[in-house]
């Protein structure tokens, strides 16, 4: 995806290089290449190619990775303000992603 | 269409599977092609009540009862139901049974493929199984594509524990691997899995298109599979979804429009409003075809990060167009006020398009709305202050 770039510097992923076990399912999950596996141990090779879909946080094994994880769409933000967090549905009339 | 025929049917392959599903379109087909004659018995799998869907061959008896073996080849109805999901017809209705199905000849060694329970989602799998023999784990994520189910959790952990115990996968397969597309890890904890149900979550391509190659590379995916990607094609394929969003609080908008145009020093004039709307009619018809159609085309031809930018942008081109049509019809602050429209419709359209892309961040997306969201309704209020002003 180097052909779409998002905002920059936004991204909540944090990672905590002393806890990671270098697995590798980090790399292996994330669709936007953000990690790569060095001197067997895993770093963020580009922040602001994160979406934030929480894959890598949710399958590493040593909770070293941590990212608010949530959907990037305009018209679910919008849901979660009007209704809240709970009652928020993709798009209009459960459209949308 | 062979896989279609009644005569094959007759033959004794007769198409079978048992379903609480919508109306079979393939039925009045066997009418027609078998002519007067009686057609063909009804399938032994049939049960009252239940409808036999027209993607199943036949069953495979197993341990764990009868597992409907599926048909890789997509019918016209599959294609046809394809096309209506993309312009937005029956999309959030569009879903087959969850459950355990059988493609090719599998048998206790076969890979499991797990998949989601929309329809569009499942023709594409098992359309790249032509050649395959495998199993297919369909979870319930309410007839939602594996991402976004994914990113609501009904794609998710429990739902595939869930799956792999109902359907007694343990007996129906001698290996303990599933394979999920790479797009599941947002909602599924593989080591989860595993704790709970034994099997091994193994990590497929995004694509359903690459499940071929996978599996024959002994279930490897080399990076470009691990890739998501945002093609024209893949975009294009949007537009007519995000247009349908679009038509119904357009049809509002022009309602109050209507009566906004027609207010004048004789308070109302039916003739104003029906001129004056016209035009702004034409300036909201503007704004959503450059947020919703030239947007996503030249997403990444267009200038700026933030979506409401490149709508901004969009929408300002769109609505010169727009007003070097009415130059003549319309004053300055009319003029004003069409160009504040469009491009604050466009803006808005092609802020929501940020949920159809793969690459925005949550945080990027609020960010982006806290400082367009102001500016779009700002923009909307001077437009309609002009536009009622240029009325007297």
């Amino acid at each position: 995806m180097k052909d779409f770039r998002y905002l920059e510097g936004v991204t909540t992923l944090e990672l905590k290089e002393e806890k990671c076990v270098g697995c590798g399912v980090c790399e292996t999950v994330c669709p936007h290449g953000v990690f790569r596996l060095e001197n067997k141990k895993a770093v963020i090779a580009d922040s602001d190619g994160c979406m934030e879909c929480g894959s890598c946080a949710l399958n590493c094994p040593a909770s070293a990775i941590q990212v608010t994880p949530g959907v990037g769409c305009a018209a679910y933000i919008i849901q979660t303000w009007v209704k809240g967090k709970e009652a928020a549905a993709c798009g209009g009339e459960g459209t949308g992603c | 269409m062979k896989e279609n025929s009644c005569c094959e049917a007759e033959t004794g392959t007769s198409p079978s599977g048992i379903q609480i599903q919508p109306a079979l379109p393939q039925n009045t087909e066997d009418e027609v092609c078998c002519g007067p004659p009686a057609g063909p018995p009804s399938s032994p799998f049939e049960r009252p009540g239940y409808q036999i869907c027209g993607f199943v061959e036949n069953f495979i008896e197993s341990t764990s009862g009868r597992i409907p073996r599926i048909k890789s080849a997509l019918s016209i109805s599959d294609m046809a139901g394809t096309v209506m999901t993309r312009i937005g017809i029956n999309r959030n209705n569009y879903r087959v049974a969850p459950g355990l199905y059988g493609i090719g000849n599998p048998d206790p060694d076969s890979p499991v493929l797990v998949t989601a329970n929309y329809k569009l989602s499942f023709d594409k799998v098992r359309k790249e199984l032509k050649y395959t023999d495998a199993w297919l784990l369909v979870l319930d994520t309410r007839g939602i594509n594996v991402w976004c189910a994914a990113g609501k959790g009904t794609f998710g952990t429990e739902e595939v524990v869930r799956s792999v115990k109902a359907a007694g996968l343990d007996t129906v397969v001698s290996h303990r691997n599933l394979i999920l597309p790479q797009l599941g890890a947002t909602g599924v904890s593989a080591r989860q899995v595993k704790k709970e149900c034994g099997f091994q979550v193994v990590w497929g391509p995004i694509l359903a298109a690459d499940i071929g190659k996978f599996l024959d590379s002994g279930m490897k995916a080399d990076q470009t599979m691990r890739r998501v990607t945002f093609t024209t094609m893949e975009r294009l394929v949007l537009i007519p979804v995000e247009i349908s969003i679009g038509l119904k609080p357009m049809l509002w908008i022009v309602l109050v429009v209507f009566i906004l145009s027609g207010i004048g020093p004789d308070l109302f004039s039916l003739k104003a409003a029906w001129t004056r709307s016209l035009m702004a009619a034409a300036a909201l018809a503007g704004g959503v075809f450059a947020g919703a159609v030239l947007t996503p085309a030249f997403l990444p031809k267009i200038p700026g990060r933030a979506f409401y930018i490149k709508g901004a942008i969009t929408g300002f081109l769109t609505a010169a167009g727009i007003l070097l049509w009415y130059r003549q019809d319309a004053g300055l602050l009319e003029l004003s006020a069409l160009l504040l429209f469009t491009m604050a419709v466009s803006s808005f359209m092609a802020m929501n398009f940020t949920g159809a892309t793969p690459f925005t961040s949550p945080t990027g997306v609020e960010k982006e709305m806290r400082r367009a969201i102001p500016m779009q309704i700002a923009a909307v209020f001077l437009a309609v202050f002009a536009w009622i002003g240029a009325g007297f």
